[in-house]
């Protein structure tokens, strides 16, 4: 996978099982960072010409230019609204949180 | 000390020398360095060992004290072998790296030339530039001259490098009355300091095929205990320290006893504990007034962190009066070791047969007859005379 | 020049927990992405390390270190040197410092390592102000911002004093390599970020960081505010390379500085003596720019 997964953490049970000074494993998710999200990116993807403005611009990284469509990682998008105000070809519209699986 | 050295190389050395050539026997890959007085000869030799490829590493001329320990500690994060050196004003200034090296589990071994710091400004000795860095989680051994400077560099990493400890060590040499004094020293071969030290293979470093974060921050909820893993390793490093100094005497014929040393303690009334120069002067006092017959025993305080709690405990029952030299004081309270000391032996009651003597403050002389002078003061006590807890010894008025 | 079809899928810094529509997103993950997973990060305090490094949640892919404020510059000094004395030749260290860090307290450290000619990249992503600890003025904070320590008033119109200029410290220092750059132009981020891998010696970025929370603005006009400050003239793309600066974007007239003013909260108190005074800085600035850099380049 390109973007890294959310993991269950085994924390520590003792401090024998601590590591060796403040250190942790790179690249470890341990929960979505969504929970601020207002609105939501939903994508028209016939309007979608795949020039990837969205993806080199979003902060997050949460596009996905993998597959065919685009995609968008929702446990980790903010809902900033970036993608939507900078595509050129408005195929990205903010839809209230909670509306967009109504779709 | 015992000395019978099994393949000596004799050279006359002053104890910055010492220390450039201990450093340099153990192999360090990147030395970060700052010139202050009176540390400077080991910077100037160190570089004079690489400029003609005596030496093979990276040496860099940093900007500050500050960016020396945080070069050391990029290093040391790569997982090389890092040293460095500074004094006074230049520790005070990489103070706060100090507590991100220790707290992040760097081995990095430090020699700090013992110097008062300003202000009044001064350049010469005294320790409370070390002792004003006692919280920060490094391990602190003092000397008493050239030889024990040399090898306890080596030791140090010896020490810091062992996987119970992995905490770094700041080797304390007076200023000037050490740094700058020529006294024979033992080089030891390069062969047998490579099989006492063999080469750094870092447990707390980068690997591109595990990536860590390292010094993350952690939360209230787990700072503790990382805290805690810290004074862990300092009782581990009672015990780490006693093996290297073993290992080292078994292979260089100098042991130096660990924590303390004593001497001439066995059968002692009175005794003095002190750190550093002040001890070869001290023994020469010890033998004069042993021949007059006086029981009279000397304590070196070699390592300040972890400190030698048990020892001290332990040595209220064998004597009757202690006396402390501290050649620093917190202002407000006593010397930063006699509080130390003294509360180590709270629970036995003897704090009443302790004199904390603040002595040799910014490179005064602490001369023969001013330590005789504590030791008939400390005998003093035994017959019952007044003496006050706090006094200052060689004050001018 | 970057391809963004040959840019890697792989995301190196994911999951952090940056405000809504910051950049400072883009151009870590970017910089990342041009530099590849044998990169080492140094992290002083800022934003950026404060929201990526909170156990157990990791953000960076690649090795990172936090570290000391003040000190950047010399632990990337310190990386580079272990690196090298270990045989080791295949790797970036990046430093990734805010404003603060890297022209108020680490710009001795930063200083000391670029004259030591030491191999390593710098970014120093510029908010324009003490974020992280809740909007305070920087060195690096333009004239006429209202911060939290430098607040408008009846006797005060915000910040005083103009930014300094850390690009023209950087060439003082003869640096091989140095560039400004926004995160509203990823591309030109993108392709010096390309240049600095070439490069050997030390290499500094400073990259203009749009803050919606700081500079008060809404979260999606990170890319609109970035692009204006650049279209009026109040930041500019350029690289200095073998002894020559070369101006990446000259716009033919500059837009009025108001338009980038008033989008943004940290700038509503001023009025048209203020403005004036902000019209004229860049006037004089970019007058030095076209001398300089513009005419004797032609």
């Amino acid at each position: 996978m390109a973007k890294p997964q959310i993991v269950k953490f085994k924390f520590p049970e003792s401090l024998e099982e601590m590591p060796l000074g403040p250190s942790a494993a790179a690249g470890i998710l341990t929960e979505p960072n969504a929970g601020w999200r207002v609105q939501s990116p939903v994508i028209e993807h016939p309007k979608c010409t795949k020039c990837l403005l969205c993806w080199v611009l979003c902060p997050e990284g949460v596009i996905g230019k993998e597959n065919e469509q685009l995609e968008i990682d929702m446990n980790y998008c903010k809902g900033c609204g970036l993608c939507a105000h900078e595509c050129p070809k408005d195929a990205i519209t903010m839809v209230q949180e909670g509306e967009a699986d109504d779709q | 000390m015992i000395n019978k050295s099994k393949s000596s190389n004799l050279d006359f050395l002053n104890g910055d020398e010492a220390v450039a050539y201990g450093a340099k026997l153990c192999r360090p890959h990147v030395i970060p360095v700052y010139p202050i007085t009176p540390q400077t000869i080991v910077v100037e030799r160190i570089s004079e060992f690489v400029a003609n490829k005596l030496m093979d590493c990276e040496y860099i001329h940093v900007e500050s004290e500050h960016s020396a320990m945080c070069a050391a500690m990029g290093a040391s994060l790569v997982g090389a072998r890092a040293f460095t050196a500074t004094s006074s004003q230049g520790l005070a200034y990489m103070h706060e790296m100090l507590h991100y090296v220790s707290g992040s589990r760097f081995p990095i071994v430090m020699m700090n030339a013992n110097r008062t710091l300003a202000a009044p400004w001064n350049i010469f000795g005294d320790q409370r530039d070390s002792l004003a860095q006692r919280d920060t989680g490094w391990i602190q051994v003092y000397v008493e001259n050239g030889q024990e400077a040399l090898d306890m560099i080596i030791q140090a990493y010896a020490i810091a490098e062992d996987d119970r400890v992995y905490t770094p060590v700041m080797v304390n040499i007076d200023g000037f009355v050490n740094t700058h004094t020529y006294e024979l020293v033992d080089i030891p071969q390069q062969n047998d300091v490579d099989e006492f030290l063999p080469p750094f293979k870092s447990k707390n470093a980068i690997d591109f095929n595990h990536p860590r974060s390292f010094c993350m921050t952690a939360s209230t909820e787990w700072n503790m205990e990382f805290r805690y893993q810290q004074q862990q390793a300092m009782d581990n490093a009672k015990k780490v320290i006693e093996e290297v100094d073993k290992k080292f005497g078994d292979k260089f014929g100098r042991y130096y006893g660990g924590l303390v040393e004593e001497y001439r303690c066995a059968d002692a009334e009175v005794i003095l504990v002190g750190m550093g120069s002040i001890i070869g002067t001290s023994r020469i006092v010890v033998d004069k007034m042993r021949d007059m017959g006086l029981k009279v025993g000397l304590v070196k305080l070699r390592f300040y962190r972890p400190f030698p709690v048990e020892y001290f405990k332990g040595l209220s029952n064998r004597v009757k009066a202690m006396g402390i030299i501290d050649r620093d004081i917190s202002f407000g309270y006593e010397g930063a070791v006699a509080s130390d000391i003294k509360s180590a032996l709270a629970s036995s009651g003897f704090c009443s047969k302790v004199i904390n003597f603040i002595a040799g403050i910014a490179g005064r002389d602490i001369t023969k007859e001013y330590i005789e002078e504590m030791y008939n003061k400390l005998f003093g006590l035994t017959q019952g005379h007044d003496e006050k807890e706090l006094q200052f010894i060689g004050l001018r008025w | 020049m970057v391809k963004v079809k040959n840019l890697t899928d792989k995301e190196y810094l994911y999951g952090h927990k940056a405000c809504p529509g910051c950049g400072l997103g883009t151009i870590g993950r970017l910089a990342l992405k041009i530099l590849g997973e044998r990169t080492i990060v140094a992290l002083p305090a800022s934003c950026m390390s404060t929201v990526t490094t909170q156990y157990p949640q990791m953000n960076y892919s690649v090795p990172s270190l936090t570290m000391a404020f003040a000190g950047t510059g010399a632990v990337l000094t310190g990386m580079s040197a272990g690196l090298k004395a270990q045989g080791v030749t295949d790797v970036h260290v990046l430093g990734l410092a805010g404003d603060g860090g890297t022209a108020d307290i680490g710009l001795q450290a930063l200083s000391g390592a670029v004259e030591r000619g030491d191999d390593f990249i710098y970014i120093c992503y510029d908010n324009e102000a003490y974020m992280n600890t809740g909007v305070q003025r920087s060195s690096l904070t333009p004239i006429g911002a209202n911060t939290t320590n430098s607040p408008s008033g009846t006797a005060s119109y915000g910040e005083k004093k103009p930014k300094k200029n850390l690009f023209e410290i950087m060439i003082a220092h003869r640096i091989p390599y140095a560039a400004t750059a926004s995160s509203a132009y990823p591309y030109d981020f993108m392709n010096k970020m390309e240049k600095t891998k070439s490069l050997r010696g030390p290499k500094f970025i400073h990259i203009m960081c749009p803050c919606p929370t700081g500079w008060g603005f809404a979260s999606d006009l990170t890319v609109e505010i970035g692009k204006l400050a650049v279209e009026t003239g109040m930041w500019y793309l350029a690289e200095y390379e073998n002894g020559k600066v070369k101006m990446n974007v000259i716009p033919k007239t500059l837009k009025p500085v108001e338009e980038y003013l008033i989008k943004q909260r940290r700038f509503r108190h001023l009025n048209e003596d203020t403005i004036k005074l902000i019209r004229e800085h860049r006037d004089s600035e970019w007058r030095i720019i076209r001398e300089r850099w513009v005419l004797s380049n032609c």
